[in-house]
């Protein structure tokens, strides 16, 4: 008894080992969105292929969509919407589209309609499936080929990856939320820092969230480079798999998916929960954070002249000089969305900030919910209220929208944006955008001060 | 194995790319995403290094100088291909007439998709790599080579060796097709699926 969960997890959907070193595993559930998907069934079409097992899969459109109305904005999207719609009409497979009760951004959904449960293994054409860690799955993304692959065959060649623990010992700061405690883990690690690793977060830091934290830590794991993220299910997990549409698909068994008291890892980190403060990118990588008490680096920060170098290329993309105090940077736009942090609790704790304040002038907030239900259970709690009270534009239609700004939320060159989404790189959310990560409570925060702010100033 | 060709040695000018973290964002920026073919995607890569808001080239950009403009090897900086799944960041490099890529250390998925395109991912020491980086900014070093089976890299008077799992060496070497390689395996599958019990069966009804 000394298997890792990622390694019972592993062996749990081997079908069999390969001549060539891979193995298969399979795939119980499997996810498309509407731009990594049109290639792969078009492959399916090229070489006659039918999908394997249709029932498995899922499509939904949260990616290119306009988020102001259900219509598409533009030609493009559209025929990449109604692409999708057709191919999963073809081949028998469900699909949330525009206008369906049940849309939102993937990783929102499926939650919502109790589509995991621990000991899954879901693969999806997006990075950030990694999210599905948190209820104790293995969840990683795929390229375009791979979803081929997994439509034709319902499995993947895959290669066991080495394992790492990251522990969180003692207690998070009023504050300080699963946001900050991923952003905190990437900044010591490294954005590459776990490359090749599937990464298992423990501590009394992760077991105190809720699985909208974990949910948070374990997307944001592929910031990382983590291929996959775990969570060890617990009584925490088990009440969050209750009352959703696919509840009594499964059953749960919280023995089973969890590390052995006895499992080694090929690597072991321990960060202290206790001194992680509310975290800002001021670079244009997710490991480039420091605590919003703090200042931009200065060069003599870093060893080596290629990090003095990159640091020089990141703050003349930002627009920020060495040794800025963060706080006195003044944002554009400030938004709060995406698969990281759109969560009705995330909404929650923003309208805590907001409540009785307002949106500084000049800045343009915006507020995209994850998902059509979580904006109805938000606005029958009264929080799309305080959000436009507050000068925020509430968002009537669910999807990515400006994190990654495939649709026609585009931040302009040189815009500032305050974001609670997960990658700050050049050019993310708008050609010669700057983006800063935070979580959504930092967002409010700054939108109300016109500048990034610390949100425990805010009582 | 339905193979498509026979690479063993990849050869060519190699352009040094030393930026560390280069995320498929910036390999290929979103707006050339909004397609549903992999075709059409050269000009997309490395678009906003490549070429102004005004769409002329920035003549300061590496593959914009001779004789870099006809690279097919780049030396990269750590973590290559970080960030977004978007195959696409793959298909562009192939169709900018990329065949490998040399670094220290590549993001997982972008490893994979690369793979599965016939675009070769050599791992190589920081050592090595900072010698390769060194051969690539010498306009008149010449070319690299990739000798895929014995998974040595040369480059003038350099002969170092690279890491790259079995399985990628082989389907790079044949060019395999997965999809279809695995689907001799179809029985093994339903053996598989015949012992899922009834909660592991998901079903997604409309």
């Amino acid at each position: 008894m000394n298997r890792t969960l990622y390694d019972k997890l592993v062996d749990a959907h081997k079908v069999c080992d390969l001549p060539d070193g891979d193995m298969l595993i399979y795939v119980d559930f499997h996810i498309m969105n509407e731009y990594t998907s049109p290639q792969a069934f078009s492959g399916l079409d090229t070489k006659g292929l039918d999908v394997w097992r249709p029932e498995a899969h899922l499509a939904v459109v949260d990616h290119v969509n306009a988020t102001r109305s259900s219509e598409p904005h533009d030609a493009a999207s559209k025929l990449l919407i109604d692409n999708l719609e057709a191919n999963c009409t073809k081949h028998g497979i469900a699909f949330y589209g525009l206008g369906d009760p049940r849309q939102g951004i993937e990783h929102v959904v499926v939650p919502e309609q109790g589509l995991v449960a621990p000991g899954m293994l879901i693969a999806c054409g997006d990075s950030h499936t990694t999210t599905y860690g948190a209820y104790g799955a293995l969840g990683f993304g795929i390229g375009t080929s791979e979803v081929e692959h997994v439509l034709a065959t319902q499995t993947l060649r895959y290669k066991r990856m080495k394992t790492m623990r990251v522990t969180l010992n003692g207690e998070t700061a009023p504050g300080v939320t699963a946001k900050d405690i991923i952003m905190k883990v990437v900044q010591v690690l490294g954005a590459g820092g776990a490359n090749g690793f599937a990464v298992e977060f423990a501590g009394s830091a992760i077991r105190g969230l809720d699985m909208a934290g974990r949910m948070t830590v374990c997307n944001m794991a592929v910031e990382l480079g983590a291929r996959a993220a775990l969570i060890a299910a617990d009584e925490i997990t088990e009440s969050a798999m209750q009352g959703h549409p696919h509840s009594d698909q499964f059953a749960f068994t919280d023995e089973t998916w969890v590390s052995d008291p006895e499992a080694v890892f090929d690597k072991e980190f321990t960060i202290s929960g206790t001194d992680i403060e509310p975290l800002i990118t001021w670079g244009t990588s997710p490991d480039q954070s420091v605590p919003i008490t703090a200042n931009v680096p200065i060069a003599s920060d870093y060893l080596t002249p290629e990090a003095k170098a990159a640091l020089g290329r990141s703050l003349q993309y930002m627009g920020l000089s060495e040794g800025q105090s963060i706080k006195s940077i003044k944002i554009d736009t400030a938004f709060i969305g995406s698969c990281t942090n759109s969560r009705i609790e995330d909404l929650r704790e923003a309208a805590k900030i907001l409540e009785g304040r307002h949106v500084a002038t000049g800045v343009e907030a915006i507020v995209v919910p994850g998902s059509a239900m979580t904006r109805l259970k938000a606005e029958a709690e009264g929080l799309r209220a305080i959000f436009e009270a507050a000068g925020f534009e509430w968002r009537p239609e669910a999807g990515c929208s400006m994190c990654l700004a495939m649709n026609d939320d585009i931040a302009m060159d040189g815009e500032r944006v305050a974001s609670s989404t997960n990658r700050n790189f050049e050019g993310r959310q708008g050609r010669g955008a700057r983006t800063h990560l935070m979580s959504p409570a930092m967002v409010a925060a700054a939108a109300v001060a016109g500048h990034l702010a610390d949100v425990r100033d805010f009582k | 194995m339905k193979d498509k060709q026979i690479t063993k040695t990849i050869k060519g000018i190699a352009a040094p790319l030393p930026l560390a973290n280069v995320d498929t964002d910036v390999i290929m920026p979103k707006r050339f995403l909004i397609t549903i073919t992999r075709e059409g995607l050269g000009n997309g890569t490395f678009a906003d290094l490549r070429f102004d808001t005004a769409g002329g080239q920035r003549q300061e950009f590496i593959l914009n100088k001779a004789p870099w403009t006809q690279a097919s090897i780049l030396v990269v900086g750590d973590n290559f291909g970080c960030g977004s799944s978007r195959e696409h960041a793959v298909w562009g490099l192939r169709q900018l007439g990329i065949d490998a890529c040399i670094g220290t250390s590549f993001a997982g998925i972008f490893y994979d998709n690369a793979r599965k395109n016939g675009l070769a991912l050599p791992v190589v020491s920081p050592a090595t790599r900072d010698a390769l980086l060194q051969f690539a900014n010498d306009a008149r070093a010449g070319e690299i080579s990739i000798d895929l089976e014995k998974r040595t890299i040369t480059a003038g008077k350099l002969s170092e060796p690279f890491e790259m799992d079995d399985a990628t060496q082989t389907s790079l070497i044949r060019g395999c097709d997965d999809t279809l390689d695995s689907l001799d395996y179809a029985g093994a599958i339903r053996d598989f699926e015949a012992r899922l019990n009834n909660e592991m069966r998901i079903r997604v009804f409309k």
